[in-house]
């Protein structure tokens, strides 16, 4: 049971939980000092409006992150949501063409990100399909359906006063319309996943499905009830998507799954699962928001932003990794004693 | 898992959707908003400033003008904002240049035009990948005192100021259709390659190009596809390949657009269409010239990109220092090109373009 | 994935029945790609008759190579049970890198190396990560397929490459052959055919099947396994370097875009082609079968005049598909050893 060696690849074991709550710790704090730094130092970073793009930019990203989270947490991944972004608003974009109103497109909407949740969940769960190859496989199949619903035009002309919630401000505070159902469903998962049952039973999943699986956990119907409030997260941001560009295209948010999975993985989840808070990846989130609204203010281009993301991503899994390592190599120093000779294990 | 739990589950995924239906219909029953509705009242745009144009104001100093082209990683656009930045520096302003590396990318569009507004650049000028997408954006930006110029792809005339425009639409779109029937002896099959699908100025002239084939002297001559490359150069490959895939008869192909133009010469002179199927459209000199060498390109045509920029840049500098509001009628003087007249919709039209071919292409370096 | 797979612990007699069984098992795998895309060749042709001509079939070959070449490297390291998501940035730096040296008047063939030693340099990267860090490789790949992409940029800006820029020779090579076969399709199969008999007949390609198939059991059989996955994924990026310097010699024109992408169009590729995830299985001449197979689709669906919106969704669903019977086709095989193995430990109980 107390395996002071821990072996190679199966980590988590030998893992102490002290350590995730360190990296959300330190990500929550780099966010704050990364803040204070900005509204001393960097121009126009501190006024309403500003603070209001931050946030509605990085509405998207925040919203996906929170069913991911859980997602990665029970072990499994979603590599189709930019996908399911870009269908639902696809489908929003050819119904309004065809003169649907859009209080009855929204919830179809809604529903489609369901179906695409399930298609994604009943492959994984009922065939046993390994989740990165499938949601790989429905990024493309639902990215070519977008395609297909509505060829290569774009829609622009959705109603105003829906146009305006999307990318107005409360008043003149500087938190958009649109971050209410956010906090709204941020609420709601942080307590599922950490204050339930259901959230215990996916840390359980992520560390060890035949434990869990023996312990009782209904491990099929959680991993199917995950994947479908991705694909329905998805799809509402498909459709806020649509309405804060003010362009519904069948390319609208390509390559947004890499992003999401960046600022989780960046907030300290671990990719094997069984590991890692909300707070950890939302702070993930907005520091990767932040980060990159900073750079644009003071005139960093794009593509070096994508050179930050990208170091900042690989920092985020080596230095856990290493951090173990050396751990584990200091606690096999501790447990040899004195001049005991003990075989190399590695 | 228990008979009865499977039931109760299917029973509540049921009632969700029974749910989500209901409140769907209901929604619809109620009348709900539609695109007819909305059109009517149309959304209104903040008036153009009420405060009247000063021809004689000075030009104000320490402006900063920012380029916001369709796409930063194209050469067309680098010569124009290039033209655009020589003028701007002249004048003694500020100049910067962003934007998306993809042609289609609207959301990375609408995200500059939101950073310019919170950086308080003084005027931003745009050439729109989409008319409609930027609208909200745009006029954010101008209620927040940042004057807007549109430049060779135009949005809604009620979300910016003025728009310089290379040439008549008109005059593009008429004597693309004069060149490619020329060269095709007024009979066969054509197909167009254009940009996005959205793009303003391509479906410009895409209409009057389709408007000058039904003119008698083309009765022979059939548009049989418009096919659309993205302004990626990979894509416009391949859609060319696609057009003589489909139709292995046509006779010329049309490409109003830099990029695309530049990879169907690429893939015709590799093959066996090389001189057979005919070329034309909008290209640069310096990317067309191996082409025309080669023989894959008789003649192609195209305005100068630099003057384009320089142009957009004295329109937005006096716009911002007030000599102009952008109402049809006024006049403002662009540095050494002259004094311009703002036309109908508040369009300026910088003047006609130039057909290239090999008796004069040594003559242009852009 | 089983926890049973005892690689050296089988006999010497079932083993090389089971291999043969297993490489049969392959072999219908990569046969029924090649009988679909037949079947959907001729179908084309029954239909538009100027579809196989010379040019159309010399179009088809060259369309394919660039990803049967990164498809090979790509497979090489999905083979190993992991992946490497960078091949597409890779891919455009070393194009661009290749044409910048180009311009400047420099050797084709020189200009060529210099591609293959850029993109072997950045799959020394991506393998030094991923075996010491022991990091998840589809986040290692993904942190470095941001930071070449951003570099690309960054250090290309808005320049651009066009075929005027390039030696004629250079560019005729991208598109000229013998008759209906490109000599840049010549290349790729020389480089697929190097490539397939290095897994097969030599102890190094044979480990990096070791290493998919149980990398645990790898490991205690002696299997240098850093050694090999760095291999694996130097081999990967030198690929993608090669297929940089021929999209340039095809192409005529690279700019920082390029390749920006491209990873989900080769990881498709590879799947289709019966490399699986789970690793330990598939072949490069399968991966390259999967590359022609999505590229021709590319051709086909124009020829018979459907419009190419439907690519990306047929593409979705011929990789789901393949997903499938890789994985009913895996459980079958493992149940058939666990039975085989069970038959000899019983008949050694005798």
């Amino acid at each position: 049971m107390t395996d002071p060696t821990p072996a190679r690849g199966a980590g988590r074991h030998g893992f102490h939980p002290r350590d995730a709550v360190r990296w959300d710790t330190a990500v929550g704090v780099l966010l704050v000092v990364l803040l204070l730094c900005s509204f001393a130092f960097v121009d126009n970073f501190g006024n309403a409006l500003n603070l209001s793009f931050l946030i509605g930019n990085t509405l998207p990203i925040a919203l996906i992150a929170l069913p991911m989270t859980m997602l990665v947490v029970s072990g499994e991944i979603d590599l189709s949501v930019g996908s399911t972004v870009g269908l639902s608003g696809a489908v929003m974009g050819k119904l309004w063409n065809e003169g649907m109103s859009i209080e009855t497109i929204i919830p179809l909407c809604v529903l489609l990100g369901v179906v695409c949740g399930l298609v994604n969940g009943l492959l994984v769960t009922r065939l046993g399909l390994p989740s990165l190859a499938v949601t790989i496989g429905t990024l493309a199949a639902y990215r070519g359906i977008a395609q297909i619903v509505l060829g290569s035009n774009s829609v622009t002309d959705f109603p105003q006063q829906y146009l305006t919630f999307s990318s107005d401000r409360i008043g003149g505070t500087f938190v958009p319309q649109a971050a209410v159902p956010w906090a709204v469903l941020l609420v709601v998962a942080v307590m599922v996943l950490h204050a339930t049952p259901v959230g215990r039973a996916l840390f359980a999943v992520g560390a060890c499905e035949e434990a869990a699986r023996f312990a009782g956990v209904r491990v099929k119907r959680l991993k199917l009830s995950m994947f479908v409030a991705t694909g329905t997260v998805s799809a509402l941001t498909g459709v806020f998507w649509a309405l804060h560009y003010a362009s519904a295209r069948y390319d609208n948010a390509t390559g947004l799954e890499l992003s999401v999975i960046a600022a989780v993985l960046l907030g300290g989840i671990d990719f094997d699962g069984g590991k890692g808070t909300l707070g950890g990846a939302v702070a993930g989130v907005f520091l990767l928001g932040a980060l990159q609204n900073v750079m644009s203010l003071v005139n960093v281009s794009a593509q070096s932003q994508t050179v930050v993301t990208g170091v900042l991503l690989v920092i985020s899994v080596l230095a856990p990794r290493v951090a173990r390592q050396s751990a584990a190599a200091r606690a096999r120093r501790g447990t040899r004693g004195p001049r005991k000779p003990v075989p190399a294990t590695s | 898992m228990s008979v009865t739990s499977t039931t109760a589950r299917r029973a509540r995924a049921l009632a969700a959707v029974a749910v989500v239906s209901v409140v769907a219909l209901g929604a619809a029953a109620c009348g709900g908003t539609t695109k007819k509705s909305t059109d009517a009242s149309d959304a209104s745009a903040p008036a153009r400033s009420s405060a009247s144009a000063d021809p004689s104001a000075p030009l104000k100093k320490g402006l900063t003008i920012a380029y916001l082209p369709k796409q930063v990683n194209n050469p067309y656009f680098t010569s124009s904002d290039t033209g655009g930045k020589k003028a701007v520096e002249a004048l003694g302003e500020t100049y910067k240049e962003v934007g998306t590396s993809s042609g289609t990318d609207t959301a990375g569009q609408v995200s500059y035009v939101n950073t310019l507004t919170q950086q308080r650049v003084s005027a931003i000028a745009v050439s729109a990948q989409d008319p409609g997408a930027l609208c909200t954006a745009l006029n954010q930006a101008r209620k927040n005192g940042v004057k807007v110029v549109t430049y060779d792809s135009d949005t809604n005339t009620n979300c910016r100021d003025v728009f310089v425009s290379q040439a008549s639409a008109e005059d593009l779109g008429r004597t693309e259709v004069q060149l490619m029937a020329k060269q095709i002896g007024d009979k066969g099959q054509i197909a167009i390659l254009s940009a996005a699908q959205t793009a303003t100025n391509q479906n410009t002239w895409i209409g009057y190009m389709k408007d000058e084939l039904k003119k008698p002297q083309y009765k022979n001559v059939k548009l049989v596809k418009i096919a659309y490359g993205n302004d990626d150069p990979q894509q416009s490959f391949q859609q060319t390949q696609g057009l003589l895939q489909q139709y292995p008869n046509l006779k010329g192909i049309i490409s109003p657009t830099t990029v695309g133009i530049k990879a169907a010469a690429q893939y015709l002179s590799g093959s066996k269409y090389k001189g057979k199927v005919q070329l034309t459209g909008l290209g640069q000199p310096n990317d067309m010239r191996a082409y025309v060498n080669n023989g894959t390109v008789q003649s192609f045509e195209l305005w100068d990109p630099a003057k384009l920029g320089a142009l957009a840049g004295y329109t937005a500098v006096a716009l911002a220092s007030g000599q102009i509001t952008g109402t049809p009628g006024q006049t403002f003087t662009a540095g050494d090109m002259g004094s311009y007249t703002i036309g109908k919709d508040s369009v300026v039209t910088l003047g006609k373009p130039t057909v290239f071919d090999k008796s004069n292409i040594g003559q242009f370096h852009f | 994935m089983t926890m049973t797979a005892k690689p050296a612990a089988a006999p010497a007699g079932s083993a090389t029945g089971s291999g043969g069984f297993l490489d049969r098992v392959l072999k219908v795998r990569e046969l029924a790609i090649l009988v679909v895309l037949v079947l959907m060749l001729v179908a084309t042709q029954l239909d538009n008759s100027a579809f196989l001509s010379e040019q159309g079939v010399k179009d088809l070959l060259l369309n394919a190579t660039i990803l049967v070449l990164v498809g090979v490297g790509e497979a090489m390291v999905v083979i190993t049970r992991n992946v490497d998501l960078s091949v597409g940035s890779v891919l455009g730096v070393s194009a661009f890198a290749a044409g910048e040296f180009l311009r400047g008047g420099g050797n084709p063939v020189l200009g060529i190396v210099i591609a293959v030693a850029i993109g072997a340099g950045f799959g020394v990267v991506n393998g030094l990560l991923v075996s010491l860090g022991q990091v998840p490789a589809l986040v290692v790949t993904l942190g470095t397929l941001y930071i070449i992409r951003g570099l690309d940029s960054v250090w290309f800006g808005s320049r651009q490459i066009t075929a005027a820029d390039l030696p004629s020779g250079f560019v005729g090579f991208g598109h000229d052959g013998l008759g209906a076969v490109p000599w840049l399709a010549v290349l790729t199969v020389a480089v697929l055919v190097v490539a397939a008999y290095y897994l097969r007949g030599y102890r190094g390609g044979r480990d990096l099947y070791a290493l998919g198939s149980s990398p645990e059991a790898a490991r205690l059989a002696g299997v240098a396994v850093r050694k090999r996955l760095l291999t694996a994924y130097i081999a990967c990026g030198a690929l993608a370097g090669l297929a940089g310097a021929l999209y340039l010699a095809r192409f005529g024109n690279v700019d920082s875009g390029t390749g920006n992408g491209y990873e989900l169009t080769v990881v498709s590729a590879v799947v289709v082609g019966g490399v699986a995830f789970t690793g330990g299985s598939g072949s490069v001449y399968g991966a390259a079968l999967g590359a022609l197979l999505l590229t021709s689709i590319n051709s086909v669906l124009p020829a018979i005049g459907v419009s190419s919106v439907w690519v990306q969704a047929i593409d979705g669903v011929l990789l789901l598909l393949a997903i499938a019977v890789d994985r009913v086709v895996a459980l079958r095989v493992a149940a058939l050893l666990r039975e085989r193995a069970a038959q000899t430990r019983s008949a050694h109980h005798d």
